[in-house]
C-alpha cells in the first residue's frame, strides 16, 4: 500500500516535470529559436576552424582533409621553434606592438588634456572632428597616400633634397621601419584613442577645480592634481586591456607598408602565417604558427581581463 | 571654467591651440593632398608640385578609370557586400544578444551559451584552418565568403546584450501580461528603446565592411570580383596597373600618380559621406562600449 502510494507519488513527480518543461518550452521556445542562427554561424566559422588546428599536428594535404591527413605530432613544432625565423617574427611583433601600444597611450592622454584645456568650443569640435577622421580610413587608403608621400622621389624626400639633404629610404630601410610604423600608427589612431579620456574628463566634478583655484593652484597643479588623477583610473584600466595585445603588432598596417627589404625588422607572426601558409603552400607550418599565437594570445587576453577586473574594476558583462 | 590672466597660462594656451593646429592639419593633410593630385594634369603630379591645391585642374583622371570600368564594378561589388554584410550582421546580432540578456532563469542553459560565444571570441583557429574551412565550405570566390564568415560580431552582441539588460524589466512584464511572446517584446519593446545603440552598431558594421580588403585578397580570386578596398591595393600597393586599364596607351596619357590618387579618392568617398553621421554617434558608442562600473 505505502509501495504503490509512493509509486504514484513519483509518476506524479514526473508528470508535474513534464508538464513544467513543456510549460516552460511553451513560453521559452523563442529564445532557444533566436539562438540557433547564431549558434550555427560560430560552429561552422568559429568551431569548425578550431577543429582545423589538428591541421598543424599533420602533414595536411588538401585533398586528404582535416580527418585523412597523416598525423605527425609535433614535427612542425620543433621546426618553427629551431627556426631563426620564427624567433625574429616572434621579436619584431613584440618589440613593434610594445611600441606601438605605449606610445599610443602617452600621445593619447597627453593630447585629452590638451583639448580638455581648450576654451573655445567651436575650436576643440573642429580638432576633435579632423583627429578622428584618419581612424575611419583603412589601412590601404592611409598606405597607398603613405607610400606615394614617402617614396624616394615622394614629397617629403623632395623636401629634404631641397633642405640639401640625402633622400631617405622611410619603408625601404630596416632603421626606419618601425619608426615609421609607430609615427604612422600615432598618425591614425591617436585622435581616436582620446574620446575615452576625454569622456573621462566631463565625468570630473568642477568644484574640485572651483577649490583648487581657490586654494591657489595654478593651471599646471589643476591639470596634475584634479585632471590627471580624475583620469587615472581609465588609464589604469586601458593599460591592463592593452597587455592582451603584445602580440598584435597590426597585421593590416604592416602587410600594406612592407617590403622584403625590411622583413629583418619588419616582418610579424601574422604576416609570417600569411606567406608561409597561403602564399607558399606551407599549409602545416601555417597553423603551427597560428596556433602558438592564438594561444598565446588567448592568456594574454585572459590575463589581461584578470588585471582590469582586478585593479580597475572591469567587467565586460 | 576657471579665467586665468597669467603670462605663462596664455603663453600655454597659444602653444596648445598651436600644437592641436598642426596636428589636426597633419591628419588632414593627407586626404587633401590626394584629392588635390586626383584632381592635377600629368605633369604638375608627375613633377611633384601639388601639395594642397589642384595645379591644371582636370576630372579627367575621374573620366579615365570610371570609363575603364573596374573600379565602377567593384565599387558595386562593396556596395552589396556592405548592404547584405551589415544586414547580416544587425541580425544575428540582435537575435544572439536578445536571449543571452535573459536571466538563466528564463533561459534554461545560458550559462553554457554564454561559453559558446566566449570561447569563440578568446580563442581562434588562426588564419590557415579558417581559409580552409571557408575552402571546404565551397565559399572561396563568392560574395558569401566576405560576408558569413563575419556574421556574428562577438564584441556587439556583448555590447548590445549589456544594452538590452538596463532596458527596465517592467516593460517586458507589462508586454507579456498584455499576451506578448518574446518574440513581440523583442520587437516591440525592445527594438524600438535601442534604436540608438543599433544605429550605432550598425554604421560601424558598415564602416567595417567599406574597409575590409584582406578577406577579398585571400577569399577572392577573380579579379573582377574584388571589393574596391581589395581593388584600390592591387592599384597602390602592388601597383598593377594592368587590371586598372585595358587600353595601355591611355597610361602614358595620365600619370600613375593620379590615377592612383583618384582611384583613392573614390573608394574613400562613401565614408567621408557618413562620416558626419558616425560623429553623432562616438559618444554614445563609447558608452555602450568600454565604459562600464
Amino acid at each position: 500500500m505505502a509501495v504503490a502510494q509512493a509509486e504514484r507519488g513519483v509518476a506524479n513527480e514526473a508528470l508535474l516535470r513534464r508538464a513544467r518543461i513543456r510549460n516552460y518550452m511553451a513560453r521559452a521556445w523563442p529564445l532557444y529559436a533566436m539562438m540557433a542562427l547564431p549558434v550555427i554561424q560560430l560552429a561552422l566559422f568559429h568551431y569548425y576552424p578550431m577543429y582545423g588546428v589538428v591541421m598543424a599536428f599533420q602533414d595536411f594535404n588538401p585533398g586528404l582533409g582535416f580527418g585523412g591527413s597523416p598525423w605527425v605530432g609535433l614535427k612542425h613544432f620543433k621546426f618553427i621553434f629551431s627556426n631563426p625565423d620564427f624567433k625574429n617574427v616572434l621579436a619584431n611583433s613584440f618589440i613593434i606592438a610594445v611600441s606601438k601600444i605605449a606610445t599610443l597611450q602617452i600621445m593619447a592622454v597627453s593630447l585629452a588634456l590638451l583639448l580638455n584645456e581648450m576654451r573655445s568650443m567651436i575650436f576643440k569640435r573642429t580638432v576633435q572632428t579632423v583627429i578622428y577622421l584618419p581612424h575611419f580610413l583603412s589601412w590601404i587608403v592611409l598606405g597607398g597616400i603613405l607610400l606615394d608621400l614617402l617614396a624616394t622621389s615622394g614629397m617629403i624626400n623632395r623636401a629634404i633634397e631641397f633642405l640639401g639633404f640625402d633622400p631617405i629610404l622611410f619603408l625601404g630601410s630596416n632603421s626606419w621601419f618601425r619608426p615609421m610604423l609607430v609615427l604612422t600608427n600615432l598618425w591614425k589612431e591617436a585622435g581616436w584613442a582620446t574620446i575615452i579620456y576625454l569622456a573621462a574628463l566631463t565625468g570630473i566634478d568642477p568644484v574640485l577645480h572651483e577649490a583648487a583655484a581657490i586654494d591657489g593652484a595654478n593651471r599646471w597643479q589643476r591639470i596634475r592634481h584634479v585632471n590627471i588623477p580624475g583620469i587615472l583610473s581609465m588609464i589604469i584600466l586601458i593599460a591592463c586591456l592593452n597587455l592582451g595585445n603584445v602580440l598584435q603588432a597590426g597585421f593590416e598596417q604592416v602587410l600594406t607598408l612592407y617590403n622584403p627589404a625590411v622583413y629583418e625588422t619588419g616582418d610579424i607572426l601574422d604576416t609570417y602565417v600569411y606567406r608561409a601558409g597561403l602564399i607558399s603552400a606551407r599549409y602545416s607550418m601555417g597553423a603551427a604558427v597560428g596556433l602558438f599565437q592564438s594561444a598565446m594570445g588567448f592568456f594574454l587576453i585572459v590575463f589581461a581581463y584578470r588585471l582590469a577586473t582586478r585593479y580597475a574594476g572591469y567587467r565586460i558583462f | 571654467m576657471i579665467r586665468e590672466k597669467s603670462v605663462v597660462s596664455r603663453l600655454f594656451d597659444i602653444g596648445n591651440y598651436l600644437f592641436l593646429f598642426l596636428f589636426g592639419v597633419a591628419c588632414l593633410f593627407p586626404m587633401v593632398h590626394v584629392i588635390a593630385v586626383s584632381l592635377s594634369n600629368r605633369a604638375a603630379s608627375m613633377g611633384g608640385f601639388v601639395t594642397l591645391w589642384p595645379i591644371g585642374t582636370t576630372v579627367q583622371n575621374y573620366i579615365e578609370i570610371l570609363e575603364a570600368g573596374p573600379v565602377y564594378r567593384a565599387f558595386l561589388v562593396s556596395v552589396t557586400r556592405t548592404v547584405l554584410g551589415t544586414s547580416i550582421n544587425m541580425a544575428l546580432t540582435v537575435l544572439a544578444a536578445y536571449p543571452l540578456s535573459k536571466t538563466s532563469e528564463e533561459l534554461k542553459g545560458r550559462t553554457v551559451l554564454m561559453w559558446i560565444v566566449l570561447i569563440a571570441m578568446l580563442f581562434n583557429g588562426g588564419l590557415i584552418p579558417w581559409w580552409m574551412v571557408i575552402r571546404n565550405l565551397g565559399l572561396l570566390n563568392s560574395l558569401w565568403a566576405l560576408v558569413l564568415p563575419g556574421a556574428l560580431p562577438i564584441w556587439n552582441v556583448i555590447l548590445l546584450m549589456n544594452f538590452f539588460r538596463e532596458i527596465p524589466k517592467e516593460l517586458e512584464e507589462a508586454a507579456i501580461i498584455d499576451g506578448a511572446s518574446y518574440w513581440g517584446t523583442l520587437y516591440y519593446v525592445y527594438l524600438p528603446l535601442s534604436a540608438p545603440a543599433l544605429a550605432t552598431l550598425t554604421l560601424f558594421a558598415a564602416v567595417f565592411h567599406w574597409n575590409a580588403w584582406f578577406d577579398g585578397m585571400i577569399l577572392i580570386m577573380d579579379n573582377a570580383k574584388y571589393p574596391i578596398m581589395t581593388f584600390l591595393r592591387t592599384v597602390v600597393v602592388d601597383l598593377n596597373l594592368q587590371i586598372l586599364t585595358v587600353n595601355m596607351d591611355d597610361i602614358y596619357n595620365l600619370s600613375d600618380r593620379s590615377i592612383r590618387a583618384a582611384n583613392i579618392v573614390v573608394a574613400t568617398v562613401p565614408i567621408l559621406i557618413v562620416y558626419p553621421f558616425l560623429q553623432r554617434y562616438f559618444i554614445h558608442g563609447i558608452r555602450l562600449g568600454a565604459v562600464k562600473g
